[in-house]
């Protein structure tokens, strides 16, 4: 996007535009009240252990950072469930990414029956929540049946470290499950890829381009952004389903009435810490894919600066000949 | 253009016939396509891919309905796979007994619909603000919005539990209605977001004859905005209900509450799924030897059931469903 120069606004346009904010007032409430306030809140929370009085109702008790020590050192689910997450995210999104885009590449094609195969491909997002996705887990009907499995499991766990074996093999065992939380991925990709000029594609194929130059010269960096924002999507859908276990490691301390390791305050803390991974996550994933810029783009980069050095240096050397030559005509001058 | 077809027509024979081994040319040029035309060999490994990638999206589907009609001795007959010997729809009969799928039924489409419907209209009018009007401090709101999206739920979870049970609202509908009249709603956000979308591709003249014409704010609103709107109030109002049907932690936390499961408490057909063995135990234990215990196909039957109204209405809606995302641009620019 280019800068615009911006015009200043007359009095009753931007009277006119206080008009905005009625229209957006009851999401500012809704921002202010249970989005912004419960964050304070559940700072607030997370620096205190609290303790359900039936007299009192809850009683604070100001701790400090301890909470949060409490989930380093002391917690044992935490960081282990923690760990397993983040190996299982880190697999899963490209696995879910790239699957996305190769069925979308598939059905943006010449084929018959598109309307039936987009049907297939987007029924999970329909079907696919918590309880349902728990119950074909807990069946076995989350992996494809003619792969084996254990086989697989037990040629990883030979050769990698614990926790990545055990998350590579948690991919293979619920693969099904990992496709199936690519339907609105597919569809985002292949909205991107109907608005591609198709007459990028005539050129190149003119230039004598084939198709897998064409997939990565062309098709790639078109949808780039797309492809971020399904990367980001992925995460955050993966680290708040219901499925996930540290959301419901989350919950049960929530509500667990002993008093050593609970409460809200202590979940809260939790909650925070996790976000915070989350965040992270988020954040490498958007350098990852934002950060790096195309070569011709670079190049061009390039060459201005050099244009600009040189423009500098000619206008070095004009400044010393007009200099040069104001003297000598002074000195001519003095010599007359 | 059409000299090229004659071309091409006068040069074949020619090509046949010219040098040795020529079939084998061609034979190459049918499975992998030239530069006119795509190979048939690409073609079929497109469709054997596309088919087989089908199956495996379909096949917890269809390993779900096959078991959910099979009886015991079905399931423990290693000669049965995939076709149960008998059409047997007491496992059916069993789950729903134990959901009480009518009622929890009706409860599943007041606890998804109503926050719906409230959702759309919310959200029409907070995008169409943000669309129209150039309000300072704009890009900033934009920005929270969509950080509102990133935020994990579980960090406004307690405060807003805690909140809620201070006004009172906990445990009843009220505890989905409220937030989403504050624009809150289940991934409201997003919603927001396509109304924004859309209503920017309005035309700015439509609502400036509109305006000459005597219409106010609201009323060029209601009157030009909406109607125009169609596509993504339908794409919003599908979504909506089926992120609101398949919720089932937040419906657990915020309008179940932990009692659940008794007549006057509502419960959603997913969130007795979530706890249906639970449920069915006592659901069985209290027909007295009527039901049988439980065993997957029960279990496959009770998921079936709880999914069953979500894929009738895609069926019913498919295009709208399918179409979506191309229809409100959620991908522009």
């Amino acid at each position: 996007m280019k800068k615009q120069k911006k015009a200043k606004l007359g009095r009753l346009k931007r009277r006119e535009n206080m008009m905005g904010y009625v229209f957006i007032l009851p999401w500012l409430l809704g921002l202010l009240g249970l989005v912004i306030y419960p964050l304070f809140e559940s700072f607030k929370y997370s620096l205190n252990r609290i303790i359900m009085n039936p007299l009192l109702g809850r009683v604070m008790e100001f701790k400090g950072l301890d909470n949060y020590r409490n989930i380093f050192l002391e917690d044992p689910d935490f960081l282990v469930q923690l760990q397993g997450y983040l190996v299982q995210t880190i697999l899963a999104v490209p696995v879910i990414v790239a699957f996305a885009l190769i069925i979308s590449i598939l059905l943006n094609g010449k084929i018959r029956l598109k309307g039936f195969f987009r049907l297939i491909f987007f029924l999970p997002v329909i079907i696919a929540s918590g309880p349902v996705m728990t119950q074909l887990m807990d069946q076995g009907a989350a992996s494809i049946p003619m792969m084996d499995v254990t086989t697989i499991t037990s040629i990883l766990q030979e050769h990698l470290p614990k926790v990545i074996a055990t998350a590579v093999s948690s991919v293979f065992s619920n693969i099904i499950m990992l496709l199936w939380y690519s339907g609105v991925q597919i569809l985002i990709f292949l909205a991107a890829l109907q608005k591609i000029d198709s007459s990028l594609y005539e050129a190149a194929k003119i230039d004598g381009g084939s198709g897998w130059e064409c997939f990565w010269k062309i098709t790639i960096p078109t949808i780039k952004p797309m492809i971020l924002l399904n990367a980001v999507y992925t995460i955050i859908f993966m680290s708040n389903t219901d499925t996930n276990s540290i959301i419901n490691l989350i919950s049960t301390r929530m509500f667990s009435t002993s008093a050593s390791a609970g409460g809200y305050g202590y979940a809260s803390a939790m909650a925070w810490c996790y976000s915070l991974v989350v965040v992270i996550l988020v954040v490498i994933m958007a350098l990852l894919l934002v950060g790096r810029k195309d070569i011709y783009e670079r190049r061009a980069k390039k060459y201005r600066k050099e244009q600009k050095k040189q423009e500098k240096l000619a206008k070095k050397f004009r400044r010393r000949g007009e200099r040069n030559a104001r003297r000598n005509t002074k000195k001519a001058s003095k010599a007359a | 253009m059409q000299d090229a077809i004659q071309k091409k027509q006068v040069k074949r024979p020619k090509n046949r016939l010219s040098y040795k081994g020529a079939w084998k040319d061609r034979l190459r040029k049918f499975v992998f396509g030239s530069k006119e035309k795509e190979g048939a060999g690409k073609q079929v490994v497109v469709y054997i891919l596309l088919i087989s990638i089908g199956f495996v999206y379909l096949y917890p589907l269809l390993y779900m309905i096959s078991k959910s009609f099979m009886t015991v001795s079905d399931l423990l007959d290693s000669s049965v796979q995939w076709l149960p010997t008998t059409a047997y729809i007491d496992n059916y009969k069993n789950a729903a007994r134990a959901m009480n799928f009518w009622k929890t039924f009706r409860d599943s489409v007041i606890i998804a619909g109503i926050p719906t419907l409230i959702n759309v209209v919310v959200c029409a009018t907070v995008g169409y603000g943000f669309a129209r009007y150039n309000f300072p401090g704009k890009n900033i709101l934009m920005g929270l919005l969509i950080f509102s999206f990133i935020i994990p739920p579980q960090i406004t979870m307690m405060p807003t539990y805690v909140f809620y049970t201070d006004l009172g609202i906990i445990d009843s509908l009220k505890a989905f209605i409220i937030p989403s009249i504050l624009g809150q709603g289940l991934k409201a956000q997003i919603f927001i977001l396509i109304f924004w979308q859309f209503f920017r591709q309005v035309p700015q003249a439509l609502i400036e004859a509109a305006k000459i014409d005597g219409a106010g704010h609201f009323k060029s609103f209601a009157r030009i905005s909406i109607p125009s709107a169609a596509p993504a109030i339908l794409v919003v109002f599908l979504f909506s209900i089926v992120w609101y049907w398949n919720e089932s932690y937040l419906t657990q936390l915020y309008v179940v509450g932990a009692t659940g499961g008794s007549e006057s408490t509502l419960s959603t057909l997913v969130v007795s799924l979530k706890t249906f063995e639970a449920t069915y135990s006592t659901a069985a234990s209290q027909s007295g030897g009527q039901m049988i215990s439980i065993n997957e196909n029960i279990k496959m039957a009770g998921t079936m059931l709880s999914i069953l109204p979500l894929l009738i209405m895609y069926f019913i809606l498919q295009r709208q469903f399918v179409e979506s995302v191309d229809r409100t641009g959620i991908t522009g620019e």
